[in-house]
């Protein structure tokens, strides 16, 4: 049994008398792919929420690598090893490309505004790492982001390049955690298909831990070691591909009981 | 499209067919780099670095006083260069952390009244510049910091209306300061006006010569600027300025992406604050006064304006901005330099909005027209109507087509006013010819109004001007002059 990574623990949130997520439990093991399916509104994207501290459990605890993540300022969980993409794009866009990776490395840099205002030698090796670093983070991304000049402000990068560049920025924070919101949405079947490979490549290349939201049932089919379902805040289903797929509550959910759709 | 055929038959047909991507990638960087015969120009420019324009412009500021012995302009220079030293604090706080920040002018006054207590009579302290400056800034940078621990929470016009709170605080105490607990701090509304020029090992930094400002707090201040010029744009291009940048983007990303976003709030604040307090510091000791009312919207909003102008976010954008805005201010206090600017305005702006079009010559000449016949008939019915004339220059060219009464009577300043408000907006609510015809009459009604109304009291004038100046500027270039080009973020 591999090491576990990240432990949600009969996590709950309620939004007034709406139970959000309901006693939730997920395992993610190192170095694993764990999908994350349900239908709109099933509190798949409030589950980031909660990991990434933006929102605070009601009830339960997160843990991770054994520490507890619950109360802690979402800064401070990226520092921990979490970082995040965002379903809906969330790019510095008037920054460059490469300026929005290496805002992401903030916190495994030191140089403080003294020594920044006065270059000091250390501050500058430092920018040098940071640059260097950025690089590396796009070249990940082959030839896709290459053809950009990455002194463009990022809003002239295209929606699919966009989705890329939020990818390597969320990796430029060194994370051992990722979570993937909805990495392929809006994307064609080509740019999908790369979508799922790079997130293996990710996986066996960058050495992450990746926990990924995702409505594309192929690419959830090629890339997950296993799958949860959700519904209504509550994990309906848990097992591989093959098994949530074919699972009777699964189906309910997505398309209804047998009742529903003859009436 | 048209205009980038020529581009695109560069690649040949039988290359790889161009991706999305690509093409976006292609056509952003065409963009980047303009064609026509001053592009290699451009180019050789753009590759100058920073630090010798910086240099150039700091050693064409100082020769200012070489090319003029008028202490009069000599003291706008300097009042501008404060303002450059402003804009770029309010920079700070506006451009990078995206903090409206509506307080930020109460910061200089803290820094002059601050200055003003640690070198004056009124307590009988007298601190050496190299101490006095440095504890200035030191106390801005604390103001700061605790006007941004109760605001870290607030954004927008929240955040607007706390910092306008605090801007307001500010003026009651410095107001009614004179009697805190039976002291006498700040002066009261008369404020404090034994304030000591900077000094520093027993020799005095004079403010005048001979009767006249003395040019040396002109380099002061210059040496400031360049100063703190270099360290922001230090600071802009470190981690700390990308996380400012980041949180003005998008703060909810930048906390998840590990910045810590209120740490980094108060920071910006404090930064700000302690520019414009170091900026109050040397404005104080030139001044040998300090007064309450200096300190409160009218510099606010003139701060704003160049901000704003210049494209907020952009170092040189504002520096621009204070360039145009603070002697731009100085010229319209003078009527007739105030009509040559006008008129000035008026034709850029026609040429503007008609380019090389048949409209523009219509428009002028039925003007001209309008403004002929106008005066005619108004001359007819009485001499005194256009024998109001009195200065020389433009005037009395312009006096030949504009009416110019002797004798103002009390109900035309307001009626035309309103007039010519009422005009300009219907303006705005009608299209095509009926337009077209409008016009003419509008801008003879403006001109009657500047000329008779609006150059006998220069200082609403001024700040309409202003405002005039920010509606052209949000519809020309609605990112400043030198502001990169901006996407909100949806």
């Amino acid at each position: 049994m591999a090491e576990k990574r990240l432990e949600i623990k009969g996590v709950s949130l309620n939004f007034g008398g709406l139970a959000v997520v309901a006693d939730l439990d997920i395992d993610v093991n190192e170095g694993e792919i764990v999908s994350v399916i349900g239908p709109n509104g099933a509190g798949k994207t409030t589950l980031f929420n909660l990991i990434t501290g933006i929102y605070r459990p009601d009830a339960g605890d997160i843990v991770l690598d054994g520490k507890s993540l619950v109360g802690l300022q979402p800064h401070q969980i990226s520092q921990r090893g979490v970082s995040r993409t965002f379903q809906t794009l969330r790019l510095f866009l008037n920054m460059s490309v490469i300026e929005n990776v290496m805002a992401a490395a903030y916190g495994n840099t030191h140089a403080g505004v003294l020594r920044s205002m006065l270059r000091t030698p250390g501050m500058r090796r430092e920018e040098r790492e940071i640059r260097e670093f950025a690089s590396q983070r796009l070249a990940f991304f082959g030839e896709r982001l290459m053809g950009y000049r990455w002194d463009q402000p990022a809003y002239s990068l295209s929606y699919a390049n966009r989705r890329r560049l939020e990818i390597a920025r969320a990796t430029a924070t060194k994370p051992t955690l990722l979570l993937l919101d909805e990495p392929a949405a809006g994307m064609n079947p080509v740019e999908t298909h790369e979508i799922a490979e790079l997130i293996g490549r990710l996986r066996d290349e960058g050495g992450y831990t990746i926990l990924v939201i995702e409505h594309d049932m192929h690419v959830v089919e090629g890339i997950s070691d296993r799958v949860v379902a959700l519904d209504h805040g509550v994990k309906i289903a848990e097992g591989t591909f093959d098994e949530v797929a074919t699972n009777s509550r699964v189906i309910e959910a997505y398309l209804g009981t047998k009742a529903a759709a003859t009436k | 499209m048209t205009d980038s055929t020529p581009h695109s038959s560069e690649t040949p047909a039988s290359g790889p067919a161009v991706g999305q991507d690509e093409w976006v990638a292609r056509h952003a960087e065409r963009r980047l780099i303009r064609g026509g015969p001053l592009a290699p120009m451009e180019e050789r420019l753009r590759a100058v670095p920073w630090w010798v324009w910086l240099t150039l412009f700091v050693g064409v500021m100082c020769l200012l006083p070489a090319v003029t012995a008028s202490g009069y302009v000599r003291r706008v220079g300097f009042d501008t260069v404060l303002y450059m030293m402003l804009a770029l604090g309010l920079n700070v706080v506006v451009g990078w952390g995206g903090l409206l920040d509506l307080g930020y002018v109460a910061f200089y006054g803290l820094g002059a009244y601050s200055y003003a207590l640690l070198d004056s009579d009124q307590f009988h302290v007298h601190l050496p510049a190299y101490v006095a400056i440095p504890v200035v800034v030191v106390i801005g940078a604390i103001a700061g910091f605790l006007l941004g621990l109760p605001s870290r929470r607030l954004h927008g016009d929240y955040l607007a209306i706390v910092t306008l709170f605090f801007l307001q605080l500010f003026q009651t105490i410095a107001t009614n300061g004179d009697s805190i607990f039976g002291h006498n701090v700040t002066g009261g509304a008369f404020g404090i006006f034994t304030v000591k020029p900077l000094h520093a090992f027993g020799h005095n930094l004079v403010v005048q010569h001979q009767g006249v400002f003395a040019v040396s707090y002109y380099f002061v201040a210059l040496g400031f600027f360049a100063l703190i010029y270099v360290a922001l744009r230090f600071v802009n291009l470190s981690r700390t300025g990308r996380a400012w940048r980041s949180l003005r983007e998008d703060p909810l990303a930048a906390e998840a992406m590990g910045m810590p976003v209120n740490a980094l709030k108060l920071m910006s604040f404090a930064f700000g604050a302690a520019i414009a307090a170091l900026t109050g510091t040397i404005f104080a000791s030139l001044s040998a006064s300090v007064l309450p009312l200096t300190f409160y919207f009218v510099l606010l909003i003139t701060i704003y304006t160049m901000v704003i102008l210049g494209g907020s976010g952009s170092m040189r954008g504002v520096v621009l901005g204070a360039l145009v805005i603070g002697p731009l201010l100085e010229l319209l206090r003078d009527p007739n330099k105030s009509r040559i600017i006008f008129y000035v305005a008026l034709i850029g702006g026609l040429v503007f909005a008609f380019r090389r079009s048949r409209r523009l010559g219509i428009v002028v000449a039925a003007t001209l027209a309008f403004g002929f016949a106008c005066r005619a008939i108004a001359g007819a019915l009485h001499h005194s109507w256009i024998a109001g004339s009195a200065d020389g220059g433009l005037q009395h060219v312009v006096s030949y087509w504009l009416i110019i009464p002797k004798h103002l009577a009390g109900w035309i300043p307001p009626v035309s006013y309103v007039g010519v408000i009422c005009v300009a907006l219907v303006l705005t609510l009608v299209h095509g010819r009926l337009r077209l015809v409008l016009l003419p009459p509008t801008l003879y009604l403006a001109a009657f109004v500047w000329d008779n109304v609006m150059l006998t009291q220069p200082d609403p004038a001024r700040y309409i001007v202003l405002g005039l100046i920010l509606i052209a500027l949000m519809i020309i270039r609605p990112n400043g002059l030198l502001g990169e080009r901006r996407v909100e973020i949806v």
